[in-house]
């Protein structure tokens, strides 16, 4: 996020949710939106193709076709800028670009983005003028922006949003992506990524290279890795021999998951490291137990960058360890010895080469968490990014035309699916269906259908239903409900008895963030007879 | 600003303080049930009840602003009196089962009732008696205990917004309840728990913590939560050296994202920790089949196999994905590892799953 969370609750005036189920996926930040919007009257903008909970006391809300959003936030643009609603002295000091941006942008007034998204044009109108007028407009989006073929220019637009109303900089404002994971941005930051060392520092470039061969002690590649997706693929290929996966459920987290199967099959090594025997575990040549949060010491970094402390409350169960000693045995037998004495010994080296971390020490966050950046032990940290200016200077305007998503629905299969999460579960459901009362309670997978297309199929509510795409089928319960139109059907990704990365497609990538396009397959609902 | 004597004590405060704080900067804390700082005002309880010299009633200190020239006493003879005759009241119909409460050691009412030695109630007799049985697996309803201060009410509205409980009927039958008088699982509920957070007494506890530890007795370890990217802070309650439950603080400065507020995943999703289902013991794959082995044989086995394909085929015929679930420390030791030790690039996460 380039803004904080409680910002949400305190200072923005108006909020544009797209792409995020924030009760269920967030619910603490829904509460903290509820709140602003019911008691400090903030405006609140709700796009999403299904009519979530937040909808229902949104100012607008617009339920677009999936695949959409570039269309549907270029139509919001070309009413502000038609409309002089623009930011133009923000434009004129703080950006480049906007020349060739406003050019593409004029393609879509909204009665043509009303075409594309099936959202009524004065919506759109009303959606650009609430958020432009604003004193204080924040942008919230999550995996519904970006899990498309399209999700790098999705995101561009967004920040096009943010740049054309000077929306950045400021409390209350912001392009703000909330994170699913407790520790992705930490995982992010920390050079968990094929191409970048910690804080972002690019491994093709000659100098980090030099300064990490110098911190390390030994030569490294300059070459960028592969990322999740590839190395699947180059598994299938048989490129990729040997992997490692830490805390990771590529058989149930992935595209297309009989397709992993036969990439995980295809290696001669496989480790896994887990907590619980996953569906990746039960294929791996060897398994090492790691510990969960609650048996070691470390750090977590938040959704709004604020590094905060993990505290070891008991001991590893059984024979298992902390994930970092670990590693470290694992490392120094294979000939790179490493040796920390606490969690806190290796957080110190990571303060030395990641230059956002530098000033953030153990001591400081022990009470309350500091937001990176962080560069120096007196300073505050940084709750608010490019107040000054952008990071390259200038922050740049995109000029992004719509895409369609890859796969669209046909006579075959004439549903689009869109995959996601519900509130009593978390991501593979690893830890939650294995927590007695969230699994007790939601103890199988869904599927949501439209009254009117169920009635079409003739499919009873709680009935048993086949869910096909072209890479499977699973059979689920039918869930009859309006909160999907009747193009739409929404599953989630939790249950491995009815897996919804069986249906998804794992040749749909984003050609930059090479992220799957888990909102857009196209699908066929059946009765089962 | 307002000047006023508390005990003896005189002190000045900002125009509009209540008195209840007042006499907290004076040094006089004061008995509260239905008081909560994150909660709009009720003044149901009268647990705070003062004697403002000159008035003729007692004056509860926490809907009463400061007044100049007020002259306070906050435990005078006719305030203890007002007090215990006010906690008989309260416990009229409250079920005293302390030894087998969740809540023993951390009730107020308990410690109310000790420090004005009430121990029982003049009024107990016939009353109205509710049915525990709610048939979901989170927050255990003993409204047998309650006793209306309705904070639940308020947090469930005023934190959490899902207004799925208020108040119904009056009197000696009025209690918490759902629209229609239904249960938890049919209303708005969205079981996060801000309501088991607040009650100050026995009658809302969690189903998941029940019988595994009394939370007087329980350690508390400040930590961040383990499931989306909100990072709410948290405490998990340890006793015996075994997770037993999850409580919050609410305190800015420990609680900096959240002030103590959690979702349903945060608050009753934690036994995932001592599931039968946890791996103990490193795993080899023998004739096709996972068999138990010692760290050292895994270690070593599996450090040969990842030289091994590296020596064979490069460097980069390996990949490790990294988590977005464990620590920042680890993180960066799991890509130090593929890029200093196996010398390859290949390392990723499923920040883009």
């Amino acid at each position: 996020m380039t803004n904080s969370i409680n910002e949400l609750e305190n200072d923005a005036k108006c909020i544009f949710l797209i792409g995020t189920n924030t009760t269920e996926n967030h619910p603490v930040i829904g509460y903290k939106i509820r709140k602003n919007v019911r008691k400090n009257g903030a405006k609140l903008i709700v796009a999403d193709p299904r009519k979530i909970e937040l909808a229902e006391i949104a100012d607008i809300y617009m339920r677009f076709k999936p695949g959409t959003d570039v269309a549907l936030v270029n139509g919001m643009m070309n009413v502000i800028i038609n409309e002089g609603l623009l930011a133009e002295e923000f434009i004129k000091n703080r950006t480049e670009g906007y020349e060739q941006f406003a050019e593409t942008v004029q393609k879509y007034p909204p009665e043509v983005a009303a075409e594309i998204t099936g959202v009524p044009a004065e919506d759109i109108i009303k959606a650009a003028r609430l958020y432009a007028e604003s004193e204080a407009a924040a942008i919230c989006y999550a995996m519904g922006v970006t899990q498309h073929s399209t999700g790098t220019d999705n995101v561009k637009t967004m920040c096009n949003l943010a740049l054309l109303t000077g929306n950045l900089g400021r409390p209350g404002t912001g392009v703000n992506p909330l994170r699913g994971q407790n520790n992705v941005q930490g995982a992010c930051d920390m050079g968990g990524l094929p191409n970048v060392y910690p804080a972002y520092q690019q491994v093709s470039n000659e100098a980090n290279k030099e300064k990490f061969e110098k911190a390390w002690g030994v030569p490294l590649s300059g070459k960028n890795g592969w990322t999740l997706t590839e190395a699947i693929g180059h598994a299938h290929h048989g490129e990729l021999k040997a992997l490692y996966v830490l805390g990771e459920n590529p058989m149930m987290s992935d595209p297309d998951i009989n397709h992993v199967e036969e990439a995980l099959k295809n290696l001669e090594f496989l480790l896994v490291q887990d907590i619980f025997l996953t569906e990746t575990a039960q294929l791996a040549d060897v398994v090492l137990p790691g510990a969960t949060f609650a048996e070691k010491e470390g750090t977590f970094s938040n959704t709004e960058r604020r590094v905060q402390r993990v505290r070891k409350a008991i001991d590893p169960i059984g024979d298992a360890r902390p994930d970092w000693q670990i590693i470290c045995e694992l490392s120094t037998r294979c000939g790179y010895p490493m040796e920390y004495d606490s969690a806190e010994a290796i957080f110190e080296e990571i303060r030395t080469v990641t230059p956002s971390y530098a000033g953030i020490t153990y001591e400081k966050i022990d009470a309350t968490g500091i937001p990176w950046p962080c560069p120096t032990v007196e300073h505050p940290g940084t709750p608010i990014l490019h107040s000054a200016q952008f990071s390259r200077g200038l922050g740049l305007f995109h000029a992004i035309d719509f895409k369609e998503p890859v796969e669209l629905p046909d006579e075959e299969y004439p549903l689009i699916l869109t995959t996601g999460r519900n509130l009593f579960h978390y991501h593979t459901g690893t830890m939650t269906r294995r927590a007695s009362a969230l699994d007790e309670h939601r103890p199988y997978n869904e599927v949501e259908v439209n009254p009117v297309t169920a009635a079409k199929l003739g499919i009873a509510n709680g009935e048993l239903v086949r869910l096909s795409t072209r890479r499977g089928s699973i059979e689920l319960k039918a869930h009859i409900s309006e909160i999907v139109n009747e193009k739409v059907v929404f599953i989630t990704f939790h249950y491995k008895e009815a897996a919804a990365n069986v249906l998804t497609n794992a040749d749909s990538l984003d050609p930059t963030a090479k992220i799957p396009e888990y909102k857009v397959s196209a699908a066929k609902l059946e009765k089962i007879v | 600003m307002i000047n006023l004597k508390i005990n003896g004590k005189e002190i000045q405060v900002p125009k509009g303080t209540m008195l209840l704080e007042a006499c907290r900067q004076a040094g006089a804390e004061l008995p509260t049930l239905c008081y909560d700082e994150d909660l709009r005002l009720a003044g149901s309880c009268r647990m705070c009840l003062v004697e403002a010299k000159g008035r003729p009633t007692l004056v509860a200190a926490c809907v009463m602003p400061a007044e100049n020239n007020m002259d306070i006493l906050t435990e005078s003879e006719d305030v203890v009196e007002a007090r215990k005759v006010i906690l008989e009241l309260l416990t009229a119909r409250h079920k005293f089962d302390c030894h087998v409460c969740e809540k023993d050691g951390n009730c107020k009412l308990q410690d109310y009732c000790y420090k004005y030695g009430v121990k029982e109630s003049s009024f107990a007799g016939e009353g109205p008696h509710f049915y525990k049985e709610d048939p979901n697996p989170f927050i255990e309803r003993d409204y047998d205990k309650c006793i209306m201060c309705t904070r639940c009410v308020r947090a469930c509205e005023e934190i959490t917004g899902a207004d799925a409980i208020n108040l119904e009927d009056r009197g000696h039958h009025a209690k918490i309840s759902t629209a229609f008088n239904g249960i938890l699982a049919d209303s708005t509920c969205v079981f996060c728990g801000q309501c088991v957070m607040v009650c100050p007494v026995g009658a809302l506890t969690s189903k998941v913590s029940a019988g595994k530890g009394k939370a007087a007795q329980n350690e508390k370890v400040l930590t961040t939560c383990t499931y989306c990217g909100t990072g709410c802070t948290l405490e998990l309650n340890v006793n015996e050296g075994k997770v037993v439950g999850v409580t919050s603080n609410r305190d800015r400065k420990y609680s900096p994202v959240n002030k103590g507020a959690l979702c349903v995943k945060g608050r009753f999703g934690w036994d995932f920790i001592h599931s039968p289902e946890r791996l103990t013991t490193p795993l080899i794959r023998e004739n096709g089949e996972l068999r138990p082995a010692s760290w050292e044989e895994a270690l070593s086995y599996a450090a040969d196999k990842l030289k091994g394909v590296k020596e064979k085929y490069g460097p980069d015929a390996l990949a490790m994905f990294t988590s977005a679930r464990v620590t920042n420390e680890e993180n960066y030791l799991a890509q130090k590892f593929m890029r200093a030790a196996i010398g390859t690039n290949n390392v990723d996460h499923c920040a883009r799953l």
